[in-house]
C-alpha cells in the first residue's frame, strides 16, 4: 500500500478555508490586529475564493489521496481514493460554502461587543467549515468520522465562546457531551463495520455488504450505530434534545452555524454512508431512516409550537426540519440522478433551500438580540414597519420555511423531499410529511404575523431604527442577499435547483 | 407570454403598483386602480374567449418551461368551464375592489389601512385566476395555496372589529383545515405525476384510464379529501361558518364568491377527467354527502340568530347541489356542478355584501340587533336582500333555479356509477332540503325585513318602562323600544347614510342583474359549459 500524491485543486477549498483561518488567528494573537471587521473580510475572501476552487471542478469528477492496492485486493481495484469530488460534493460544496459566509455576515453583530473575541472566532468558524468541506469530499470511514470531529469541535468552543457567560458555557457543556456520545456511537459502528468487512473503504465495503462477506449481525448493528451517530449530529430524534438547549444558549450567528452548515456536514455523512457503502442494505437503514424522519418532524413541529422565543422556534423548528430533509433519504435509489424521483438529489436540494431560508430567519433574529437585547416574539412585533428589510426577509424566511407561496420555493422544496417518498412507495411518511406542513405553518404564521403587526409601542420602533453598531452594512448585506436570492430563486427555482444538481 | 398570462398577472401587477405607490395613491384611488385592473383581466378574457379557435380544447392557450429542473410549466389555458369562472372571480374581486372606493366610515378608523387589503384582495384574485386556468399540476398548486396566507390575513386583521380573538381563531381554523387538505391533495398530485411522469393537466386527462389499482384509489381519496374540505362538503365545512361570519365584507364575499369554487374546480378539472375509475368509486360518497349537506345546513340554518353564519350555512347548502352534481358525473350533473357555482358566486357574493353593510352599519350581524322593518328602514338595501334570497332559495327564473335543477336532473338520469335506487332516493331528499331551506329563507324575509322598524322583541332587557330622550314612543303595553344599537343607527342616520350609496348601489345593481340574466337567459353559462364537457366527461364514456 502506498499513497499516490495529492491533488492539490481538490483539496483547494478545504485548504484554503482552513489555511485563512490560521492566518486570522495568527494575526490577531502577533499582529495586534483586533478588528472584528477585518475577520468578517478576510473570512469572506477565503470562502469566495473556496468557491472560485469549487466552481472549477464542477462537471468532472477528480480524486486524489489514493491508496495503491496490493494484493488480493488489487485484483478488482488498482486504487482506492480517499477524496473524491463529485456533483454531490460540489452541490454539498455550494451550501456550506454560502452558508458559512451568510453566517460570517450576521455573526457581524458582534463588531463592537468585547466579550466576542474577533480572531478566535473567525479561526474556529474556519476551521469548522474546513472540516465540512473535507467530510462531503470523504470516501472512506476514517476520514469522515475524523472531517466529522473537525466539525464538532471548533463549534463547541464557538458555543461557549463569549466571555463570562454561563449559559454559554452550559449550553457548550450539553453540546460537548452530546457530541462525544454521538462520535462514541459512530466509531462503534464504523468499527464494527470495519470488523466485518475488513475495509474502510466505501467502495470496498459496499462490495463486501454486496458479496455478502462477514457476520452480518454484526454488519448490520455497525449500519445502524454509525448511522445513529451522524443522526445524533443532524440533531434528529430521538438525538435531538440538545438542540434547543445549545441554540438558546449560543450568539446567534454560531446557532445559525450549527443549524445549517453543522447540520449539512451530519447530511453529508448520512447521504455519502447511505449511497455508498451501506447501499446495499437498504432493507437494514431504511425503515430506520423512515421512522427518524417522521418522528423527528412531528416532535420538532409540536414542540415549536409552545414556544414563545424566537431562537427556541427556529430551534425547534430546524429539528422537524432535519426530519425533511432526511424523509427523501429512505428512497435514494428511486429514479436515476438527474431525475425528479432520486432521493439523493431531493435531499440535498431541500437541504440547501432550507438553509438559505433558516440562515435569512436567524441573520434577522441575531440583529434582534443585538439591538432589543432579547428575541422573544414580541420583540419582534411592528418589525416589517420599523425596519422594512429585515422584516420583509424575516416574513419571506418563515413563509420559505413553512413551505408556503408567495416563497414558492419552499413550496417547491416540499414538492421535491415529497416526490421520492411517493416514487418509493412510503405511504405513511408521506401522510405524516403532510400533516407536518400544517403544523409547521402554525407556528411559522403567528411567528410571521407578529413581525406584520403594527407595533404596540412606537418608542420600541425607534430602539430599532436607530441603533447602529459598525457591523450594520454587513448585516444589511446578509439581509439584501438572502432576501433577494429567496425572491429570485421563487421567479426562477432553476437558480437554485440547477446549482444544487 | 401570451395574453391568458396578462389575464391572470394584471391584478398582482396593480397590487405591486398599490404597494410601490404607497400613500402617493389615496386609498379611493388605489381602489380604482384595482377596479380597473380587475376589469382589465375580465376584458381580456372574454376577449380571448371571443376569439378562440373553436377546434381547440384550450382556448389561449400558454405553455411554456418554467422550471427546467423538476419539468414544471407555465401552461395556462382556458376551455368553458375556465371562462365562466374567471369572468366570475374579476367581477367579484372588481366589486370587492369598488366597494372600497368610498370613504371610511367611523366604524373603520381603527383599522390597519385599506391599501394592504386592497394588496391583499388583488393577490388572491390573481391566485384564483391562476388555479381556474392553470394546466400543470404544481402550478395549480402553487395558485391554490397561494391564496390562503392572504386570506388569513383579511380575516384576521380586518375582520369583525369588535372580537379580534374570535377573528383571529376563525382565521386560524379556516388556513389549518385547508392547509391540511391541500397538502393530502398535493401528495396525490404527486402520486399521479409520478405514475404518468407528467405534471401536464391536459396529457394527464388524455391518458386517464392508465390509473387503477388500490394505490390510485388512495391517491383519488386524498385528493378529493383536500377538495372536500375547500369546497367545503359535510362533515368537512365546519371552519366555514366562523371564518365568514368574523371575515370583513369583502373577505366574505371572495371566500364565498371565489374560495369555495377552487374546490369545486379542482373536481371538474382534476378528478373527473384524470382518474375517471376512481371518480365513479369515490361518486357516491360525494352525491350522499352532498345531499347531506342540503339538509343538514338547511336544518342548521333555521336555528341561526347571526345573518352572516347564516349566510354561510346557506353555502354549504349550495354547495352541497354542487357535489351531488358532480357525484352522479353525468354531463347534466357536472355542468349543474359548474353552473351552481357560478350563481352561488353572484347570489352569495350579494348576500354577503349586504349583510356586511348591515353589519358595518349597527355592528353587529346578530338578528336580534338588526331588528325588523328593514323596508322601511332602507328600503334599497332590503329590495336587494329580498331579491338575494329569493334567488338562493332557487325560485324559477333567477339563476339560483336553473342550477338546482340540473344537479337533480343528473340525478334523476341515474349516472353511471349508482343504482337507480340509490340515485332517486338521493334526489328524493334533496327535494327535501330545497324545502326547509325555503322556510328559513322566507322566515328571513319575515324577520329581517318585514314588519314595523324595531329591535326584536325578544331581546327583553332592551324594553324599559323609563322613557328618555331620543327612544320611540311606547307600544300597546306601555314600554319604550331602545334598541341596542341606537347610538350607530343614530349616527348612520344624523350622516345620511341610511341606504346604499353610490358604490354600493353599483355593486348590488351589477350583481342582482347578472343574477336576473342567468335566470332568464340561462343558456348563456350552461351553453359555454356544455362545450367543455365532452372532454371532462370523456374518459367516463
Amino acid at each position: 500500500m502506498s499513497l499516490t500524491g495529492f491533488d492539490w485543486l481538490a483539496l483547494g477549498p478545504a485548504v484554503i478555508v482552513a489555511v485563512a483561518g490560521v492566518v486570522l488567528l495568527l494575526g490577531d494573537a502577533f499582529a495586534g490586529v483586533r478588528s472584528w471587521l477585518l475577520g468578517t473580510s478576510g473570512s469572506l475572501v477565503a470562502l469566495g475564493g473556496a468557491a472560485v476552487a469549487a466552481a472549477g471542478m464542477s462537471g468532472s469528477d477528480r480524486e486524489t489521496m489514493c491508496t495503491q492496492l496490493t494484493g488480493q485486493a488489487a485484483l478488482e481495484h488498482q486504487e482506492q481514493c480517499s477524496f473524491v469530488v463529485d456533483d454531490t460534493t460540489i452541490a454539498l460544496w455550494w451550501i456550506i460554502l454560502v452558508g458559512a459566509a451568510l453566517v460570517v455576515l450576521m455573526a457581524a453583530v458582534h463588531a463592537d461587543d468585547a466579550s466576542m473575541p474577533p480572531g478566535e472566532f473567525h479561526f474556529l468558524l474556519l476551521s469548522s467549515v474546513g472540516g465540512a468541506l473535507t467530510l462531503a469530499a470523504s470516501r472512506d470511514l476514517v476520514s469522515l468520522v475524523a472531517a466529522l470531529e473537525l466539525v464538532s469541535l471548533p463549534s463547541i468552543a464557538l458555543v461557549a465562546l463569549r466571555r463570562d457567560d454561563r449559559v454559554a458555557s452550559r449550553s457548550a457543556w450539553t453540546f460537548f457531551l452530546a457530541s462525544v456520545t454521538a462520535t462514541a456511537i459512530t466509531l462503534m459502528g464504523v468499527s464494527l463495520v470495519y470488523g466485518a468487512t475488513g475495509s474502510v473503504f466505501f467502495e470496498d465495503v459496499r462490495n463486501a455488504v454486496q458479496a455478502g462477506v462477514g457476520p452480518e449481525s454484526a454488519l448490520h448493528a455497525g449500519v445502524v450505530l454509525t448511522l445513529a451517530g451522524l443522526v445524533f449530529k443532524i440533531g434528529a430524534v430521538p438525538f435531538h434534545m440538545w438542540v434547543p438547549d445549545t441554540y438558546t444558549g449560543a450568539p446567534v450567528a454560531v446557532a445559525a452555524y450549527l443549524s445549517v452548515v453543522s447540520k449539512t456536514a451530519g447530511v453529508a455523512g448520512v447521504l455519502l454512508l447511505v449511497t455508498g457503502p451501506f447501499g446495499p442494505m437498504a432493507h437494514t437503514w431504511g425503515p430506520f431512516i423512515a421512522v427518524v424522519a417522521g418522528v423527528t418532524m412531528t416532535l420538532g413541529n409540536v414542540a415549536a409550537l409552545r414556544q414563545d422565543d424566537a431562537v427556541g422556534l427556529l430551534a425547534w423548528s430546524s429539528v422537524a426540519q432535519a426530519g425533511f430533509v432526511l424523509a427523501p433519504v429512505v428512497a435514494v435509489f428511486a429514479g436515476d440522478l438527474g431525475s425528479v424521483d432520486n432521493g439523493l438529489q431531493a435531499a440535498i436540494r431541500y437541504l440547501g433551500i432550507y438553509a438559505l431560508a433558516n440562515l435569512a430567519a436567524f441573520a434577522v433574529v441575531a440583529h434582534v438580540r443585538a439591538r432589543v437585547g432579547r428575541t422573544d416574539l414580541a420583540a419582534f412585533r411592528g418589525l416589517l414597519r420599523s425596519d422594512r428589510l429585515a422584516g420583509a426577509t424575516l416574513v419571506a424566511a418563515l413563509l420559505a420555511l413553512a413551505g408556503f407561496p408567495p416563497a414558492i420555493v419552499g413550496l417547491l422544496a416540499k414538492y421535491v423531499a415529497l416526490r421520492p417518498v411517493i416514487a418509493d412507495g412510503e405511504g405513511i411518511l408521506a401522510v405524516v410529511m403532510a400533516v407536518n406542513v400544517m403544523i409547521g405553518l402554525a407556528y411559522y404564521l403567528r411567528f410571521a404575523a407578529v413581525t406584520v403587526a403594527p407595533a404596540d409601542d412606537p418608542e420600541g420602533d425607534a430602539v430599532l431604527a436607530t441603533a447602529v453598531g459598525s457591523g450594520r452594512p454587513w448585516v444589511r448585506a446578509a439581509f439584501g442577499i438572502t432576501l433577494t436570492a429567496l425572491i429570485a430563486t421563487s421567479l426562477w427555482p432553476d437558480l437554485v435547483l440547477r446549482l444544487l444538481v | 407570454m401570451g395574453w391568458l398570462s396578462l389575464v391572470v398577472l394584471a391584478p398582482v401587477l396593480a397590487a405591486a403598483a398599490v404597494w410601490w405607490r404607497g400613500a402617493r395613491w389615496s386609498e379611493v384611488e388605489a381602489a380604482r386602480v384595482g377596479v380597473g385592473a380587475s376589469a382589465v383581466s375580465l376584458i381580456l378574457a372574454w376577449l380571448i374567449w371571443l376569439t378562440r379557435d373553436a377546434s381547440a380544447v384550450f382556448s389561449g392557450e400558454v405553455d411554456h418551461v418554467w422550471i427546467p429542473a423538476l419539468d414544471v410549466h407555465w401552461h395556462l389555458g382556458m376551455d368553458g368551464i375556465s371562462y365562466c369562472l374567471v369572468l366570475l372571480t374579476t367581477a367579484l374581486s372588481g366589486l370587492c375592489c369598488l366597494s372600497l372606493a368610498r370613504e371610511r366610515t367611523a366604524d373603520e378608523a381603527g383599522q390597519p389601512g385599506r391599501r394592504s387589503l386592497l394588496v391583499l384582495i388583488l393577490v388572491i384574485e390573481s391566485a384564483s385566476l391562476g388555479v381556474f386556468t392553470a394546466l400543470d399540476l404544481v402550478l395549480f398548486f402553487i395558485c391554490f395555496e397561494l391564496a390562503l396566507i392572504p386570506m388569513w390575513f383579511v380575516i384576521a386583521g380586518w375582520g369583525d372589529p369588535h372580537d379580534p380573538a374570535g377573528r383571529r381563531r376563525a382565521a386560524t381554523r379556516f388556513l389549518l383545515f385547508t392547509v391540511l387538505g391541500s397538502a393530502l391533495m398535493f401528495v396525490g398530485f404527486i402520486g399521479i405525476a409520478w405514475q404518468a411522469d407528467t405534471l401536464q393537466i391536459d396529457a394527464l386527462s388524455v391518458s386517464a384510464p392508465a390509473f387503477t389499482g388500490t394505490l390510485n384509489t388512495l391517491l383519488a381519496v386524498a385528493i378529493a379529501l383536500g377538495l372536500a374540505v375547500k369546497t367545503p362538503i359535510l362533515p368537512l365545512h365546519i371552519w366555514l361558518p366562523d371564518a365568514h361570519a368574523k371575515a370583513p365584507t369583502v373577505g366574505s364575499v371572495l371566500l364565498a364568491g371565489v374560495f369555495l369554487k377552487l374546490g369545486t374546480y379542482g373536481f371538474v378539472r382534476i378528478l373527473v377527467p384524470i382518474m375517471p375509475v376512481q371518480a365513479a368509486q369515490i361518486g357516491p360518497y360525494l352525491a350522499a354527502f352532498g345531499v347531506a349537506g342540503i339538509v343538514y345546513a338547511a336544518l342548521a340554518c333555521l336555528r341561526q340568530s347571526d345573518l352572516k353564519r347564516l349566510i354561510a350555512y346557506s353555502s354549504v347548502g349550495h354547495m352541497g347541489f354542487v357535489a351531488l352534481g358532480i357525484g352522479t358525473l353525468t354531463a347534466s350533473g357536472l355542468t349543474a356542478a359548474v353552473f351552481i357555482s357560478v350563481a352561488h358566486g353572484l347570489i352569495t357574493g350579494l348576500l354577503f355584501f349586504l349583510a356586511g353593510w348591515l353589519k358595518e352599519r349597527y355592528g353587529s350581524s346578530d338578528l336580534a340587533a338588526l331588528g325588523h322593518g328593514m323596508y322601511r328602514r332602507s328600503p334599497w338595501l332590503a329590495v336587494a336582500f329580498c331579491f338575494g334570497c329569493l334567488a338562493s332559495l332557487g325560485v324559477p327564473g333567477l339563476a339560483g333555479f336553473w342550477g338546482e335543477m340540473l344537479a337533480l336532473r343528473g340525478a334523476y338520469e341515474v349516472g353511471p356509477t349508482m343504482d337507480r335506487a340509490g340515485a332517486w332516493t338521493l334526489l328524493g331528499i334533496a327535494a327535501l332540503g330545497i324545502v326547509v331551506t325555503t322556510a328559513y329563507f322566507v322566515g328571513l324575509i319575515r324577520r329581517l325585513l318585514q314588519g314595523t322598524p324595531s329591535p326584536d322583541e325578544t331581546i327583553r332587557h332592551l324594553w324599559s318602562d323609563d322613557p328618555q330622550p331620543g327612544d320611540q314612543g311606547p307600544d300597546d303595553s306601555g314600554r319604550i323600544a331602545r334598541p341596542q344599537v341606537t347610538d350607530q343607527l343614530q349616527e348612520a342616520e344624523d350622516d345620511g347614510v341610511v341606504d346604499l350609496d353610490r358604490e354600493q348601489g353599483i355593486v348590488t345593481g351589477v350583481l342582482a342583474v347578472s343574477v336576473f340574466v342567468l335566470g332568464i337567459v340561462p343558456g348563456l353559462l350552461s351553453g359555454t359549459i356544455a362545450q367543455a364537457m365532452p372532454w371532462i366527461v370523456g374518459g367516463i364514456r
